[in-house]
């Protein structure tokens, strides 16, 4: 076999070898050798179908001894080896009688190739020798169409043939030798070709070799028959008649007719035993019946129920679960989840709209379901969320923490400190009862008379007004040069003078009402001017501060002395005696609080050193102390000893102003940011309470002197009046009970109660608000 | 000594998230989520959630660490992780076709015991019975379901019969207290051993199915395994206390699992309700025993006369004879009425029932049986009727139970609307909203004030339209008058002297009339006489000149009240500001609620008297138009 198959190597070799010697004869002697043969051969073979064929025949001749071989007949092995004889002649004789005898082993040569065509095609177009051709007549070709049967004679493979553009070869035989690319003709070639060759349009190029191949006649039908999708092999009978190889009848004789052993008509011996040993197996026990495995596996099955518990409430020492927290139960149901509630707890539109609105956040909603009416039991359909619901518990059960938490259950009425009622803490004013018109922008301050006959208040619209009290006259009117921030009446008896603050200038200023005998003490006193010659003042209260008394004009008006301060003042608070006074000039930095005395004319500064943005000063209603209020902190200061007693922390944003109790060891501070601080300066710096009364800022506060009440003005338009008790048990805290919220003053650019002040003698509070008005409160 | 490093002791080592637990177990998801369902193992709220965390903020779920380490030497552990060698090991027979093993397998398949869990869980009977309102609300549930890839036929059925079981016990002891028609469902309450226990029965057929997000079936099976030991062990226990035998012994026919009524819902429930008509086999041939009970009394009433011990007599009073309420009467229940809820509240008070024995099984009575006191009926009409029987609609039951007492039935009478069904479960005495039936319910002498109020409301709001409603009055008088001079005459025609019967009709129409004349006149004449004996009496007395009395104006007092309180309320401490406001807000809602459900009660009675007022009028109206007809004709 393996000859077989070199020999036919061979042969594809060889036609290729003619393929390239066809174009190049530059070759050595062998090739040479080789192409004379071949130019033989192909002679014979191409062009022609029928030299094809005959080459193809040869070929076939082989599979034919081939078949044979299998068949048993040895007949093929001598046409092998005739082949293998011939092959050996044909490489030794290397002449044309190779053919000739190919032809002679072909059994059945049908045509000869014609040598006169032979020229011809060796000329004009490249040798094909070997190209496979079919022959109809051979039917053992046809049902074998192997790979094999593939003529190769390039051994590039299954590749891109343009990878051989650039080189001259287009492959390798194989002997390994090059196969030289044919020439390829220009264009007129082609024409001429076209326009002499009548063979030219079966002509096509074999990629593999670059030969061209001339299509045979059958080749021609082939493709034919594949173009109109006909089976490609013409000899094949599509309508050829049904054999039946297995017949549909049933027999009715039987073929064989051997009768039955005997041995089937007998009972088994070996099975009797083997039943016999399966019924005592049964009688024993050892084996059951179907039945009763299936009775078993049913006994078996489902859960055994016994006394787990011996008693109701004994229980067996047992390692448990660690602190055991019992799951609550669900709520039970009220009147809205029967199923024929009554009707005001089925929904309104309103409340169906907001039930459906609050879709995606269920636990907003007030039920969570939609109560409904039925009018029978019969129409109750099954709640569609039932199995979700039920889900849910259950997943509560498993995946929601527990703990034990102390539920809060009390009244928030519990929660507000037990005070007095206010009716048992009377005197204290209740109703409007006068108010005093007059000023026409927001009055900003207001006091009183120590005797409590006049008041005295101080306007934006640069006028100081002095009242009487009782009737809610305006006695006189002092008009001044700029906004009069602060008006303070002195809380001597035995003088009558107001401080009044107006821009940057402080005027004393002799109201003229009252006694007379006391209008002429004071007129006298502040009329002499004191020598200060011994006093040396310094640079620094000199650029600050400067007296003088005032002009005739002025003098007119009551203004006695004037004292120039460098920055506009705020504040001005007299000192319970009288004599002396300070003021408050937030933009004067350092020098920013001043002190005056009256009785020498001169003025101190108390501080060299600012600590803060100066809000308010106030006097010690007994001690030489003087409290300093900053924005965030006060501070209190011994005036003998020249150093800082305390400082209070109030842990408010900013502070607006102070009053402090009459006994002196409490101090009130309303701030900006609604709360009102009561501070023991006895208990400690931190307030001892914090009230939020107010709604909004709280401007003012102020301490009655002889009853145990304060007020607190506020830009929520509301006066508070309160309570605070301080006891002279110095164990018990000061009491505090809110009395009552006077609201009659109007909202004018947020600003409500500007200041309050209350009677020296009567339980009365007097307030003043950006409405231009004075009320009085009794 | 070293010093300990942070978390390293304290709430940070009490504490273990999931993931940590996890890997302690050496359990999967599943198999832990199983465990804790079992085990009743679930998660803490520490006291500081960072602390607990290590320091990590975000909310993670934790357990206790001796939980965990509890369940470490749990015996089912290993049962879960043999069921994973068995799902292997098996996996592999079938997938290489050893059948004889796998069936070898299958029979070996390592099965879970929870008895030692139920034991563990409720180490008392009574922590059993705490527990049950959950158990026994799914198993209701599950009771119901048909066959489900998750849920075999056999576990529903092992519900099925447990509930049964259950419902048996409840009937024999007559433990049944509160009973409730939601839209969810029937809520029973029962009193067993001094524990209330509350469980929900849905309305039919309450499985639909669900996506895997609403519900995961398989979360509820665990939960149901585990339930249905439990529910065994406490019937076993139960029905031992009552001297039944356990299991109970039901008629061949029903409760059987065949193939009927294993595919067919509704053949599966009948069984169900079928059931529940059977008196239970007992272990002792005794009767009820209702001799404990008088004792109990007696002890009672030797203890002195507390107010405790009053209230307590009263309740067992009340109780005793909510057992016996329906003790003598006969029920049949129609065929469209849900039966399964009446036949257990009629039985366990005592009660016969039947129903249709053509439809359903398990009846003992027929329709046509002379003894049936109540016929309970859903339906507006019914063609056959007897004389002998109430018919009802199912509603008179429940309020019936709900007020222990039997109600008259006239409110409830077939295709009459019913009165509002309320829920026995609202405190009486609590301080929301009640609604006006609840209130006549607790004092009946409130219905007739409101009646009363009623009818002056109609006077006050009458003076309008007084005019014409005299007028079809006066109207439909003179025709009366007229037809019955009529009719006197032509009948002392005929027969020559007063037919008893029609004489006395219109008598009682005469009579009605004047009589509602006369109760008017006779308030107005008792008002007056009220104050002129007032006036006499006054001057008697007087000696002096009249002083003015000194008017109090109410709102103006409320008012300054009102403020005073508001300004204290600004005196609540700092620290308790939050919670302050926190309470007046709940306590506004609540408010708020309670104003809005007055409100629609309000407009809807002014409603419905409205609509009343028309029809009477037209009632009227049309009746005096027919008479002025019957005039004309005459």
């Amino acid at each position: 076999m393996a000859k077989k198959q070199d020999r036919k190597r061979k042969v594809k070799d060889e036609a290729t070898n003619d393929g390239a010697s066809g174009s190049d004869q530059s070759d050595n002697a062998e090739e040479e050798e080789d192409l004379l043969q071949t130019v033989k051969e192909p002679g014979e073979d191409s062009t022609d179908d029928e030299g094809i064929d005959q080459e193809y025949q040869s070929d076939s001749s082989e599979d034919l001894e081939f078949e044979s071989d299998e068949e048993g007949n040895y007949v093929g092995r001598k046409g092998g080896q005739q082949e293998s004889s011939d092959e050996e002649e044909v490489d030794e004789e290397e002449e044309d009688d190779d053919d000739d005898d190919d032809e002679e082993e072909g059994g059945k040569v049908e045509d000869k190739p014609t040598t006169s065509s032979k020229a011809e095609t060796n000329n004009e177009v490249a040798p094909l020798p070997a190209l496979p051709a079919r022959d109809p007549s051979k039917q053992e070709y046809e049902d074998s169409d192997t790979s094999d049967e593939e003529d190769i004679r390039n051994t590039v493979g299954n590749i891109p043939m343009h990878w051989y553009d650039e080189y001259k070869h287009i492959g390798y035989d194989w002997d390994g030798n090059k196969i030289i690319k044919p020439i390829k003709g220009d264009q007129i070639d082609d024409f001429l070709r076209k326009i002499e060759d009548p063979d030219f349009w079966r002509t096509v190029k074999d990629p593999q070799t670059g030969q061209e191949v001339v299509l045979s006649d059958a080749d021609i039908a082939l493709i034919k028959r594949i173009n109109s999708a006909r089976i490609p092999n013409a000899e094949h009978e599509e309508y050829e008649p049904w054999i039946e190889w297995f017949t549909s009848e049933v027999e009715k004789m039987p073929i064989k007719n051997v009768p039955d052993h005997k041995r089937s008509f007998l009972p088994s011996v070996s099975e009797k035993k083997r039943v016999s040993r399966m019924v005592h197996a049964l009688k024993m026990g050892w084996m059951k019946t179907t039945e009763e495995v299936e009775r078993e596996k049913q006994q078996k099955r489902g859960p055994k129920f016994y006394m787990l518990w011996e008693t109701d409430t004994g229980r067996e020492q047992m390692r448990r679960i660690h602190d055991p927290v019992s799951a609550p139960k669900r709520d039970l149901p009220g009147h809205a989840e029967s199923y024929n509630p009554p009707p005001e707890y089925l929904f309104d539109e309103k409340e169906t709209k907001q039930w459906l609105k609050l879709k995606d956040e269920p636990h907003k909603r007030k039920l969570h379901f939609m109560p409904q009416k039925f009018k029978s039991l019969r129409e109750v359909p099954a709640y569609s969320r039932y199995l979700r619901e039920r889900f849910l518990r259950c997943l509560d059960l498993y995946l929601c923490p527990r703990a034990k938490r102390v539920k809060l259950n009390i009244d928030a009425e519990y929660l507000i400190p037990k005070l007095p009622s206010p009716r048992d803490l009377q005197p204290f004013p209740t109703v409007e009862s006068l108010v005093y018109r007059g000023h026409t922008d927001l009055v900003r301050s207001v006091s009183v008379e120590p005797k409590g006959e006049y008041m005295v208040s101080g306007s934006d619209d640069k006028t100081v007004k002095i009242w009487e009290i009782a009737t809610g006259r305006c006695i006189r009117t002092i008009e001044t040069e700029d906004v009069v921030r602060c008006v303070a009446w002195c809380p001597n008896a035995k003088l009558s003078i107001i401080a009044v603050a107006t821009g940057s200038r402080l005027l004393l200023v002799n109201p003229k009402v009252g006694d007379k005998l006391l209008i002429k003490k004071t007129d006298d006193l502040l009329a002499e001017e004191p020598s200060n010659q011994d006093i040396i003042d310094n640079e620094r209260i000199k650029t600050a501060v400067q007296w003088s008394t005032a002009e005739a004009a002025e003098q007119e008006k009551g203004v006695r002395v004037i004292i120039n301060h460098f920055k506009p003042i705020r504040q001005v608070t007299w000192h319970g005696r009288g004599d002396y006074l300070a003021t408050v000039m937030p933009e004067g930095a350092n020098r920013s609080a001043l002190i005056h005395q009256l009785s020498k004319r001169r003025s101190q500064i108390p501080f060299s050193k600012s600590k803060g943005l100066i809000q308010c000063v106030l006097f010690h209603p007994v001690k030489p102390c003087f409290f300093v209020a900053t924005q965030h902190n006060i501070r209190i200061y011994d005036l003998v000893k020249q150093e800082l007693i305390k400082k209070l922390l109030t842990n408010s944003k900013w502070i607006s102003g102070m009053s402090i109790h009459p006994k002196g060891d409490n101090l009130l501070v309303s701030t900006y940011d609604k709360k009102m601080l009561w501070f023991d300066l006895d208990l400690s710096t931190k307030p001892y309470q914090t009230m939020r009364l107010h709604r909004n800022a709280v401007r003012s506060v102020a301490f009655h002197l002889r009853y145990p009440l304060f007020a607190s003005g506020s830009d929520d338009q509301a006066v508070i009046v309160s309570h605070g008790m301080v006891y002279n048990d110095l164990l018990q805290n000061p009491l505090i009970v809110p009395l009552k919220k006077l609201q009659t003053h109007e909202k004018r650019d947020d600003f409500g109660v500007l200041d309050v002040c209350w009677h020296p003698v009567q339980p009365w509070v007097f307030s003043t608000g950006a409405d231009c008005t004075i009320r009085l409160y009794t | 000594m070293r010093r300990p490093k942070k978390y390293e002791s304290g709430e940070a080592t009490q504490y273990i998230s999931r993931r940590a637990a996890l890997r302690r177990l050496q359990l999967s998801l599943n198999d832990f989520r199983r465990l804790c369902i079992l085990k009743g193992v679930y998660p803490r709220e520490p006291k500081h959630r960072r602390r607990a965390q290590k320091g990590s903020s975000e909310i993670k779920i934790l357990y206790h660490a001796k939980d965990i380490r509890f369940l470490l030497h749990e015996s089912i552990v290993w049962t879960l992780r043999d069921y994973k060698i068995f799902a292997k090991k098996s996996g592999r027979d079938r997938a290489i076709k050893d059948f004889r093993n796998l069936k070898r397998r299958l029979a070996l398949f390592p099965e879970i015991k929870l008895d030692h869990i139920v034991k563990e869980r409720y180490p008392t009977f009574i922590d059993a019975l705490k527990d049950l309102d959950d158990c026994l609300t799914l198993l209701f549930l599950f009771s119901t379901f048909p066959s489900l890839h998750l849920i075999p036929r056999e576990q529903s059925a092992l519900c099925r019969r447990l509930t049964i079981e259950f419902l048996h016990y409840v009937i024999a002891s007559k433990s049944l207290r509160k009973v409730f028609i939601s839209i969810k469902g029937y809520y029973f309450q029962a009193e067993i051993k001094g524990q209330k226990v509350t469980w929900i029965v849905p309305h039919y057929y309450p499985f639909k199915p669900q996506s895997r997000q609403d519900v995961d079936f398989k979360v509820m099976s665990i939960f149901v395994e585990f339930y249905t030991i439990m529910l065994g062990f406490v019937n076993f226990r139960l029905f031992h206390g009552l001297n039944l035998a356990y299991p109970p012994q039901f008629p061949s026919s029903v409760l059987q699992d065949n193939s009927e009524t294993l595919q067919d819902e509704s053949s599966f429930v009948s069984d169900r309700i079928a059931a529940l008509n059977f008196e239970l086999l007992r272990t002792d041939k005794l009767m009820e025993d209702e001799e404990e009970l008088d004792i109990d009394m007696e002890l009672l009433e030797q203890d002195g006369d507390s107010k405790r011990i009053i209230k307590m007599k009263q309740e067992a009073q009340e109780v005793a004879r909510l057992r016996t309420l329906f003790k003598g009467l006969k029920f049949f229940i129609n065929r469209e009425v849900p039966r399964e809820p009446l036949i257990i509240l009629i039985r366990s008070f005592g009660g016969k029932v039947s129903w249709d024995a053509s439809v359903f099984a398990g009846a003992t009575f027929d329709e046509s049986d002379e003894t049936i006191t109540h016929q309970i009926v859903d339906r507006p009409s019914l063609s056959t009727q007897y004389i002998s029987r109430d018919y009802i609609q199912p509603q008179w039951v429940f309020d019936c139970i709900n007020q222990r007492q039997l109600l008259p039935t006239n409110k409830y009478f077939m295709g009459e609307q019913l009165p509002p069904h309320l829920s026995p479960f609202v405190d009486s005495k609590r301080e929301t909203y009640i609604p006006p039936e609840e209130k006549a319910l607790h004092d009946p002498s409130l219905i007739e004030t409101h009646v009363q109020s009623d009818d002056d409301d109609d006077d006050s709001d009458a003076e309008a339209d007084n005019q014409e409603e005299e007028e079809i009055e006066q109207q439909l008088l003179d025709a009366q008058l007229q037809r019955a001079y009529q009719q006197e005459t032509a009948e002392y025609k005929k027969y020559g002297g007063t037919d008893g019967v029609n004489e006395d009709e219109e008598d009682s129409v005469d009579d009605d009339d004047e009589e509602d004349e006369e109760e008017e006149e006779e308030e107005d004449v008792e008002q007056l006489d009220d104050k002129t004996k007032r006036l006499l009496e006054e001057k008697q007395k007087m000696k002096v000149e009249s002083g003015k009395v000194h008017k109090v104006n109410k709102r103006q007092i409320r008012k300054a009240e009102v403020d005073e309180h508001r300004l204290q309320a600004r005196m609540v401490k700092p620290r308790h500001r939050n919670l302050f406001r926190k309470l007046i807000r709940e306590k506004q809602t609540k408010e708020k609620e309670e104003w809005l459900l007055r409100k629609k009660r309000r407009n809807i009675d002014a409603d419905a008297k409205e609509a009343k007022k028309t029809a009477k009028r037209e009632a009227k109206k049309a009746a005096a138009e027919a008479a002025a007809k019957a005039l004309k004709m005459a």
